[in-house]
């Protein structure tokens, strides 16, 4: 069970318009690496994990993907709002416009639609957790190399703190870990 | 953005960050306190911005005479912000 609360996790103010950069972006809604495929990923292995920690910190972090993919939407629809047909060839946006209107659909940057054959729910607490590790590096790579692209400070500040939330998920797993090792490592009598 | 629901946007997020951090903590006093005090603040603002602003969750809502839940903007819109 979820309850919606109508506020953002961290502020999403964008003044300037910037299709060419929403093209980007829209990555981490919809792409392998993206908020989508992390909260799926985590709320489904959910299900199969041991320990009460881990169980939590994959209902916790699961759920906050979520309040981030909100963000990331927020961002591309600022980005795009209200973009005239001129503004539209001008910056490349044509191909993405004739697919979705300035619609938001979780997609890649390269275009390819969401899939979930970029992550596992693999049902071994362990193998999950480090998929989970790396699955937070690589979200972290990918906001780098977004911030590369980006001199918008407006849009700099969201992307950065989602940049620094990755480092924060990563740690929490890597301690969840910690208590699935031991857990599976013990003798358990019953 | 509205001052009281960037202040609360602020304590909502540190409540967030300290239950990840309890959720592989469970048993830390000091994070313990600092998160029952942080949602309590939070409580209080939240609802000091909902007298004036309206409703935040649609859960456990008791509207008077119109359902302002849906009023705009929404959270994703540039004046929400």
């Amino acid at each position: 069970m979820w309850i919606y609360d109508k506020k953002l996790e961290f502020p999403v103010k964008i003044k300037k318009r910037n299709p060419k950069l929403a093209k980007l972006i829209i990555t981490q809604y919809g792409g392998p690496d993206g908020e989508l495929g992390a909260s799926l990923r985590y709320l489904s292995q959910r299900f199969a994990t041991v320990t009460p920690q881990a169980k939590a910190a994959l209902t916790d972090i699961g759920t906050e993907e979520l309040a981030h993919l909100e963000m990331i939407g927020a961002i591309v629809q600022q980005l795009t709002a209200n973009l005239s047909i001129e503004e539209i060839k001008a910056s490349g946006f044509e191909p993405f416009y004739v697919e979705h209107g300035l619609g938001v659909f979780p997609s890649s940057a390269a275009g390819d639609p969401f899939t979930a054959a970029a992550f596992q729910s693999k049902g071994d607490p362990v193998t999950d957790l480090y998929e989970d590790m790396a699955a937070e590096q690589k979200a972290r790579s990918t906001y780098e190399y977004l911030l590369d692209m980006i001199d918008d400070p407006d849009v700099a500040a969201p992307i950065k703190f989602l940049r620094e939330r990755e480092i924060v998920h990563f740690q929490r797993f890597g301690e969840s870990l910690e208590y699935v090792r031991s857990y599976l490592s013990a003798n358990h009598y019953f | 953005m509205n001052n009281t629901l960037y202040k609360l946007t602020q304590l909502d997020f540190y409540a967030v960050d300290l239950q990840l951090y309890l959720d592989t903590h469970p048993n830390d006093a000091k994070a313990i306190a600092e998160y029952n005090k942080t949602i309590n603040d939070a409580q209080k603002l939240r609802s000091d911005y909902e007298q004036t602003n309206g409703p935040l969750t649609s859960k456990y809502l008791s509207p008077a005479e119109k359902f302002d839940w849906i009023d705009e903007p929404w959270t994703w819109e540039e004046q929400y912000n």
